[in-house]
């Protein structure tokens, strides 16, 4: 009898290559699908990467931020300054922008991080305010009033196609990049802090140093996702309806996102996307009462169904589409 | 003489904000509980006080003898409904719970009273001052709202020095399991906290609607502000809480006196400092946690 | 034998999936002096907890004073008579030592200890009224806290580890006070590492092995290898 240690399952086999394909099928969707669908695929896909980010600070490494929107708001404004500014390319500036918000994540974490729990979450909130308001004193960057990106010079049909295969990259590289973390020594590290803090503490882990990596990452990956988005918006303002700098229109989605497709699960937060997504073009002419609904359905899981859908599913089943966790498999030889 | 009249307008805000800042300071020192829908609460209490002083004829500071405790059962009853099942678990349920009561607040107003601004009527004691000289005049407004806030604050401290309750309250604090082999039924404690902490917030956002305009979306900036107050302050002290709430005031006085623009950020930029340099606040014994 | 103040009828306690006790069967008299001893983790810090209320039985019976108790809150466990000293003193802080002594009769029943009753027993405490809970020595934090519980007048008193961390002197001390408790008629049930300590005050003791009782009887009863079998879960020859 041998003993081994194995993270696949038959299930995670099948799902892999379901997955792959719809990947496949998704990436040709240019040459298939409307205009339409393309540009609503963009804001399903940065939205998911959003809340898949999310999920990876708030329910892996136990860093609950209602501030992200401050990355979303470096990441789009950094690209108006690469492109409007300063000229440069604008694919590139979507990559530099992502790197500018995870640039500046360091000094907003040094600070933020020296609250904890529930004030860690209002300090991430008041930290983007004032960058928001930092941003708005720039008469370059159309300060109150909002900016257009300069598309000079792009045909508009390349410049959609690329638009949604960065976001497409953008949203399925981020639940790659989770899965890849989790499985990595970091993510181990994370798993022994969400169990017990003290206990990871002694067994070495840095917790600090973990938490603040992640919490980089997620910046990065967070100002990326604002950048694709606002590449096919073009139209940048700060706060408001649509304001890269709004708390209600990026972090309270995707907190219900995360929260009611099932937080500290990598497929919880896609689920959650697509269903929102959906369920939001579907009560379009109800925004409000959509809004207030979602609203309550989080309450409730949160109170009363704290693995939210896919946890729960997870639980009835026994099924890990994304097999993280190592198990023990005893084998008669 | 402007700078004067500035830092005077500011430690009169000031006390606005303190008492903004109040139950959060109490909810946080007696449950450990952040509640993100503090400052929607407020301006939900400025909205309903609008619709009781125009349908029944009354000043809105009538109106109070209404709302007040309405608002009291309020938080009496969201304790007892909601809060309490995300006491002492992950932060992030109880993030998301209170977070998730602002959104809901925040859109229920926006479907009854749409998105205009509104403001309270409060007649004569809105615009009347008293001319100190040329460039310095305290308005009469303010005034009541500093005093308001230093009778409430003292008020509390008093009750949480002087009563039975008060005591069960430091006691619950201190050690909740505790309190409870002492015949504390801490349950009750949390709810009656919870009711202290929505009333004086009503009271505050009623004041703030009696001096600005509002509309269904700036609960937020309320949170935000009173949350500085706290942290400048010093967590577990109500008089920190008074002082943090003045610094701040001050601070954003000061910085629309350089440039209109620079007053929120100019108050954020002492939140920060405090946070960097002194951790613990002006008057605090705990880190901020 | 005499009616049970305390019966305790196959319980089962446990955290999550940790289970801590198994199938405990216990009682206490009225006026009985019971100590409960056994080894770190063997489960009795939790047996008193599930007899206050800070956790909840999954399985079994506890009743008191004939009526079961074990769906009754532990704030009104209080009022009915039971106190309990708690591990690790947990005075509050904030509050002076006065009002730690007066909080523990704010529930409570009618009876023998008042204010003054317990700075006569405890003279230490009366020139500590007005300090606060924070600056106490570990001897003062204990002496208070076994005032505060005296204070509710309970009929049965909990007292869970009371000498650890103190030194051996500061011990005596604070034992010197379990029969000034017993002369008021209180029904004590003391959990305790030390083993001759707690043999020593005790009318009866039940020694817990793995959230199991593993032996129980009178102290003069039973020998020393006995209690070492049952405190180490093996034999153990002793020379």
């Amino acid at each position: 009898m041998t003993t081994r240690v194995v993270r696949g399952t038959l299930a995670s086999r099948v799902f892999a290559v379901v997955a792959i394909t719809a990947v496949v099928v998704l990436a040709f969707l240019p040459s298939w699908g409307s205009i339409s669908l393309q540009r609503k695929m963009v804001e399903l896909l940065t939205l998911m990467a959003l809340a898949v980010m999310w999920n990876l600070l708030a329910g892996f490494a136990g860093v609950v931020s209602v501030g992200q929107q401050a990355f979303v708001g470096l990441g789009a404004y950094s690209m108006i300054a690469f492109v409007n500014v300063h000229h440069q390319n604008l694919y590139w500036s979507v990559l530099f922008s992502a790197l500018v918000a995870a640039v500046l994540s360091i000094p907003i974490g040094l600070i933020a991080f020296r609250l904890r729990g529930s004030y860690f979450a209002i300090g991430t909130w008041v930290l983007a305010e004032a960058v928001s308001l930092i941003v708005i004193l720039q008469k370059s960057l159309g300060a109150g009033n909002g900016v257009s990106l300069n598309i000079k010079g792009h045909a508009l049909a390349t410049r959609q196609d690329n638009s949604y295969w960065f976001a497409l990259i953008v949203g399925v590289g981020a639940v790659l990049v989770t899965y890849l973390v989790l499985r990595s020594r970091l993510g181990l590290q994370m798993q022994a802090i969400r169990d017990s803090e003290d206990g990871a503490r002694g067994l070495g882990a840095n917790v600090y140093r973990t938490r603040f990596l992640v919490w980089m990452l997620a910046a990065f990956w967070t100002g990326l996702a604002g950048a694709t988005y606002y590449l096919q918006q073009l139209r940048v303002q700060p706060a408001g309806t649509g304001g890269a700098f709004s708390v209600v229109q990026w972090t309270a989605p995707i907190i219900f996102i995360v929260v009611i497709g099932g937080i500290g699960t990598i497929e919880g937060p896609v689920i959650g996307a697509v269903l929102y997504y959906v369920l939001r073009e579907r009560f379009k002419d109800h925004q409000t009462v959509y809004f207030i609904s979602m609203g309550i359905i989080a309450i409730a899981v949160a109170l009363l169904l704290q693995g939210g859908i896919w946890g729960t599913i997870r639980r009835r089943l026994g099924a890990d589409l994304f097999p993280v966790r190592r198990r023990l498999v005893q084998r008669q030889d | 003489m402007v700078w004067t009249n500035a830092i005077i307008q500011g430690i009169l805000l000031g006390g606005l904000y303190a008492l903004f800042a109040t139950g959060l300071s109490l909810s946080f020192g007696v449950m450990r509980l952040v509640n993100l829908a503090h400052g929607d609460l407020a301006i939900f209490a400025a909205f309903m006080t609008l619709s009781i002083s125009t349908s029944l004829k009354i000043n809105p500071l009538v109106a109070l003898l209404i709302v007040l405790p309405a608002a009291f059962v309020v938080g009496y009853l969201l304790q007892l409904v909601i809060f309490d099942r995300v006491v002492g678990v992950d932060p992030a349920f109880q993030i998301v719970a209170t977070f998730g009561l602002g959104i809901v607040i925040q859109n229920a107003l926006l479907e009854k009273y749409t998105a205009d601004t509104r403001g309270l009527n409060i007649g004569r004691l809105k615009t009347s001052t008293i001319k100190v000289n040329d460039t310095i005049g305290i308005g009469w407004l303010p005034l009541f709202t500093f005093i308001t806030a230093v009778v409430v604050l003292g008020s509390l401290a008093l009750f949480l020095k002087r009563t039975k309750l008060g005591r069960a309250f430091r006691a619950t604090s201190d050690d909740p399991d505790a309190a409870r082999l002492m015949g504390i039924d801490i349950k009750r404690v949390f709810a009656v906290a919870m009711a202290l902490a929505i009333a004086t917030v009503a009271l505050a956002g009623v004041l703030f609607g009696a001096r600005s305009s509002f509309d269904p979306f700036v609960g937020p900036a309320r949170l935000i502000y009173a949350f500085e107050a706290v942290i400048i302050g010093g967590l577990g002290s109500l008089w920190g809480t008074l002082a943090g709430g003045v610094t701040l005031g001050v601070a954003q006085a000061a910085g629309r006196q350089i440039n209109p623009q620079w007053g929120e950020l100019f108050g954020h930029f002492v939140f920060l400092a405090v946070l960097v340099f002194r951790p613990t606040g002006m008057f605090g014994k705990v880190q901020s946690r | 034998m005499t009616e049970s103040l305390l019966l305790l009828d196959k319980v089962d306690v446990g955290y999550g999936d940790f289970q801590a006790l198994f199938g405990i069967d216990l009682h206490v008299a009225e006026a009985e002096t019971v100590s409960i001893i056994g080894a770190n983790g063997a489960g009795k810090s939790t047996l008193l907890k599930a007899i206050v209320g800070l956790v909840q039985p999954m399985r079994g019976e506890i009743v008191y004073e004939g009526v079961s108790i074990a769906h009754t809150p532990a704030h009104k466990r209080v009022a009915q008579g039971i106190a309990l000293v708690p591990e690790g003193r947990r005075i509050f802080d904030s509050l002076t030592v006065e009002e730690n002594i007066v909080i523990g009769g704010d529930v409570g029943r009618p009876g023998p200890w008042t204010k003054q009753r317990v700075l006569e027993a405890f003279p230490l405490l009366t020139r500590l009224l007005n300090r606060s809970g924070e600056g106490l020595s570990g001897g003062e934090r204990q002496t208070l806290a076994i005032a505060r519980a005296l204070m509710s007048n309970p009929r049965l008193l909990l007292l869970d580890e009371v000498s650890l961390g103190l030194a051996p002197i500061v011990v005596r001390q604070v034992y010197e006070a379990v029969p000034i408790i017993k002369a008021q008629g209180t029904t004590v049930l003391i959990v305790e590492q030390d083993v001759n300590q707690a043999l020593a005050v005790a009318d009866r003791f039940y020694c817990l092995l793995e959230g199991r009782i593993s032996l129980s009887g009178t102290p003069g009863d039973v020998s020393k290898e006995q209690i070492t079998e049952a405190y180490f879960g093996m034999s153990r020859r002793s020379h």
